[in-house]
């Protein structure tokens, strides 16, 4: 155990030890995630967010401002996220 | 929504011809987790030289059942809605993954009134929520507005007309050509026609639009227009125009 400045505890591990939180955070139903914006920093529930499909995949644009927030390729058997145009992401879990 | 992500084997029970251009298919997924009103779910197809394709598809049954009920419109010139109309036979095996989606959903929990706008096959997931209603004795009161092409275009015809109650409400919106004796000439949905045909503003209903991208979009704007906040409407764009 280690000790912030502030007090607060916290243990030094590896990426390892995120699999079970990550699953939780990953495996939420998407559509209710709220994602902010870069550009406006609006908030938007995902599912009202404007899409844009083809067939290497999809590009997701900001329902306020229409900024892509992120987009998702996939090539081959690699799947790539680019979060580029927002700041966060959450879900109730 | 664990597990969402994976693959199930589907297979189709029976395939029939609805409307000049769509089917309704049934079919047998061992290992569904049952579905809500509204959900849709992804759809797989891959061609003998492993080339796959994947589109959605609303789910137009809810419940517990394993066995889920689709209903697909066919775009001419596309990759996987004409082998769905044409070709699948019943015994054929199909993969989906689901149910997915939060948002697009109604809930029997939900007391307020419900306005539902479908062009189209967009009734597909606005049919699981009539049903819904309906099964469930919901006093909500509840509101279609469907815009078809022409009569022989509707899905679900006289299953909704089953549906007609106090608490629930079927309008309808011919764009190419009406039954004889309609009142109205055929056209696209205008404001007049959603002005009269939809629960008010005032009342506050959460109103579920769903249909080819281009119908959302104009209805959206109507409602918008009509005073409804944009918060309670609520929209599923199939795609195209
Ligand atoms: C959440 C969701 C639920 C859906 N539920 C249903 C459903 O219940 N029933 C149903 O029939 N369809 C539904 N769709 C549409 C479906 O996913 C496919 O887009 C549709 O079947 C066309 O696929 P395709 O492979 O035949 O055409 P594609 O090969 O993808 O497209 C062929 C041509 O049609 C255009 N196009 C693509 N999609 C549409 C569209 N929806 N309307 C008009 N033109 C289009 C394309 O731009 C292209 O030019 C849903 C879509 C979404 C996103
Ligand atoms: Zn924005």
């Amino acid at each position: 155990m280690a000790r912030l400045t502030d007090g607060s505890e916290f243990v030094r591990v590896d990426g390892n030890a995120i699999a079970g939180p990550l699953s939780e955070l990953l495996s939420a139903d998407m559509t209710m995630a709220v994602v902010t914006c870069a550009p406006c920093g609006s908030g938007s529930v995902l599912a009202t967010a404007v899409v844009e499909l083809d067939p290497a995949g999809f590009i997701v644009l900001c329902p306020s401002c229409r900024h892509t927030l992120f987009t998702v390729v996939k090539t081959g058997n690699r799947m790539t996220l680019d979060v580029q145009g927002m700041t966060d992401l959450s879900v109730t879990v | 929504m664990v597990g969402a992500s994976l693959w199930l084997t589907g297979t189709v029970v029976s395939a029939e011809s609805a409307t000049p251009s769509g089917r309704i298919l049934m079919v047998d997924v061992p290992g569904w987790p049952g579905n809500l009103a509204g959900q849709h779910l992804d759809l797989r197809l891959t061609a003998e030289d492993g080339y796959q394709a994947v589109r959605s598809y609303s789910i137009a049954s809810v419940g517990s059942a394993t066995t889920i009920e689709l209903a697909v419109d066919e775009l001419p010139d596309g990759e996987v809605s004409p082998y769905l109309v044409r070709d699948v036979q019943p015994g054929d095996q199909l993969e989906v993954r689901g149910p997915l989606g939060g948002y697009f959903v109604w809930r029997e929990t939900q007391p307020e009134p419900v306005q539902l706008i479908a062009g189209g096959s967009g009734v597909v997931p606005l049919m699981a929520m009539s049903r819904a209603h309906h099964r469930t004795g919901s006093t909500a009161p509840f509101r279609l507005l469907y815009s078809v092409r022409t009569p022989e275009n509707a899905y679900f015809t006289d299953e909704l007309a089953g549906f007609e109650s106090d608490s629930f409400r079927l309008d309808w919106v011919y764009t190419r050509s009406a039954p004889e004796g309609w009142p109205a000439a055929p056209g696209r949905l205008m404001r007049d026609t959603l002005e009269a045909a939809a629960i008010p503003a005032e009342q506050q209903p959460t109103v579920y639009v769903c249909g080819p991208t281009g119908f959302v979009e104009a209805a959206s704007r109507l409602l918008l227009d009509l005073g409804h906040e944009e918060a309670r409407v609520r929209t599923e764009r199939f795609g195209g125009y």
